[in-house]
């Protein structure tokens, strides 16, 4: 058995990567719930906004810093790249968007490959290998950074969905897209704005990783793969779902580690995957079928 | 004919390469109940859908207050203020009975918003009761009373209702005709399309019957009530 403070220890850690993996999460079930589609090219949008970020730092600018016009731009991206590509090439089938997307991430890494090659880098920021002391643990600044940013960011989120009109269209586009366009909602232009919002969250998790991480043009599929865990263990479509979901799994993550050995980490998410949609095949906050 | 606010003329429509209007005109003046009448599967909801923009119009036109509509998307049909409520009901069920008036005013009518809603409250006091309870969670009757009471959030200049007494019990199809009265008592102009013939015909300025796509009978109501070919045509004989 460990000490209690190692198993706390642990389980804070969890909390910390799994904030990061809440909001990739987040991102990718507000798309599915709004749009009703599986966006594949979830993982290479993450690709490119640690690019981005990677090229600003090489300029000069603290990813903690460029996520305030990297966001921005990638909320731009995404509303161009859903209403002028996906939203047209797919002409409203679902089997059409998913593989759209598909053929996204590919032109995507495949760019990045060409233009960047596969090899690994990171960076480094003054407050990269600071520690936060709590008395019995020590944890990383960069991760704490990232939790504190995705508090943030779940707030906003939050405070648009429930607050603004926008917001509002957005839920009320998710559930009956007939009685939204009839209240003269313009439902082309809400999926984009939703691609757009899902592509800045994808921009700012990029932001925060990348000081304790690293980048190639794989780097995203990673995270996706855990993404793709959480949405369905959350409930699809759920952002609450998504939210408590990620920090879950980085929790079970971190303490499987622990447990089983660092290498073996990824065997309790998976488990634990099984197990909550044995007991419940809509996930933790999925609406009954 | 500036006395007319919404003309129809000629109007095709349908999905894909299924016509379903076939040429059909139609006229509803400023303050006036027009009932649409017919049997499932005339076109009746495909006359709603192509007037509010959801469904594509293939040929004819359509002028609202004078000016063309046909070629709009569905938000600036509504902006223009012809507002429709769906026939079933189409309300955001995990929204607030108070969110879902709001978006009645994502459009238009947004600067009066507290003020429309209280009158929208007035006119159903039921809605007041349940304001904070998930839309979804309503029954029937109260989901119907929400979406008449979202297209008034709009500030409709003329109001299509589709099938409003559909699923409601014999009590609460007798209220809503009541409704329809007051409403457009006060002014408002309605495009009643229904199944419920006679108690359309009670409110009704005018009616039109519709079978395959066209309007094959039409008067006042009083007038329509007495026609004997009213069966005939309801019953596609």
């Amino acid at each position: 058995m460990f000490s209690p403070d190692i198993v706390i220890a642990a389980v804070l850690n969890g909390l910390l990567t799994g904030a990061v993996y809440a909001l990739v999460s987040v991102a990718l079930t507000l798309v599915y719930g709004v749009l009703h589609i599986i966006n594949f090219a979830h993982g290479a949008i993450l690709t490119a906004a640690m690019f981005a970020a990677f090229f600003a730092h090489q300029a000069g600018i603290d990813p903690l810093l460029s996520v305030l016009f990297i966001a921005p731009a990638f909320f731009a991206l995404g509303y161009a790249v859903q209403r002028w590509i996906i939203g047209p090439a797919s002409h409203g089938d679902d089997r059409n968007i998913l593989l759209v997307t598909l053929g996204l991430s590919i032109v995507i890494e495949n760019v990045l490959l060409a233009a960047f090659r596969s090899d690994t880098r990171s960076i480094d920021v003054p407050y990269g290998f600071s520690v936060v002391d709590l008395g019995f643990v020590f944890l990383p600044m960069p991760r704490v950074i990232a939790f504190g940013v995705t508090c943030v960011v779940a707030a906003l989120l939050w405070a648009l969905l429930t607050r603004t009109d926008t917001g509002k269209a957005i839920r009320a586009v998710a559930k009956e897209k007939l009685g939204a366009s009839l209240v003269g909602i313009d439902v082309t232009h809400i999926y984009a704005v939703t691609f757009g919002i899902g592509a800045a969250c994808l921009a700012v998790a990029a932001c925060v990783l990348l000081p304790s991480y690293y980048v190639n043009p794989r780097v995203g599929t990673a995270y996706v793969l855990v993404a793709f865990t959480v949405v369905v263990l959350g409930g699809m479509g759920s952002v609450p779902g998504a939210m408590i979901g990620g920090l879950l799994i980085g929790v079970v993550e971190s303490l499987s580690g622990l447990y089983f050995g660092e290498s073996l980490g990824q065997l309790g998410i998976f488990l634990i995957f099984i197990l909550v949609l044995l007991v419940r095949p809509t996930g933790l906050f999925g609406a009954r079928a | 004919m500036d006395e007319v606010l919404l003309s129809v003329r000629g109007l095709v429509a349908g999905y894909g390469q299924t016509q379903v209007l076939r040429g059909l005109d139609l006229d509803v003046a400023p303050g006036e109940i027009v009932a649409v009448l017919g049997s499932n599967g005339v076109g009746k909801t495909t006359l709603n859908k192509a007037l509010s923009g959801v469904v594509r119009v293939g040929a004819g036109e359509i002028r609202f207050g004078g000016e063309r509509i046909d070629a709009l998307a569905p938000p600036a049909i509504v902006a223009a203020g012809l507002i429709h409520v769906p026939e079933g009901r189409r309300i955001f069920p995990d929204m607030s009975v108070q969110e879902n008036l709001e978006l009645g005013s994502f459009r238009r009518g947004k600067p009066n918003r507290a003020a429309n809603l209280e009158r929208v409250y007035a006119t159903f006091p039921r809605l007041r009761e349940r304001r904070g309870q998930s839309a979804g969670t309503l029954s029937g009757g109260e989901q119907q009373m929400l979406a008449i009471g979202r297209g008034m959030m709009g500030e409709p200049r003329l109001l299509i209702l589709d099938e409003p007494s559909l699923g409601l019990s014999p009590l609460l199809v007798e209220e809503m005709f009541a409704l329809i009265g007051r409403l457009n008592a006060d002014g408002l102009a309605i495009l009643l399309v229904e199944q419920n013939v006679m108690q359309s015909l009670a409110v009704a300025t005018r009616a039109h019957v519709l079978e395959n796509g066209r309007i094959v009978l039409s008067g006042t109501g009083a007038e329509l009530a007495q026609n004997p070919d009213l069966e005939k045509a309801y019953l596609g004989m």
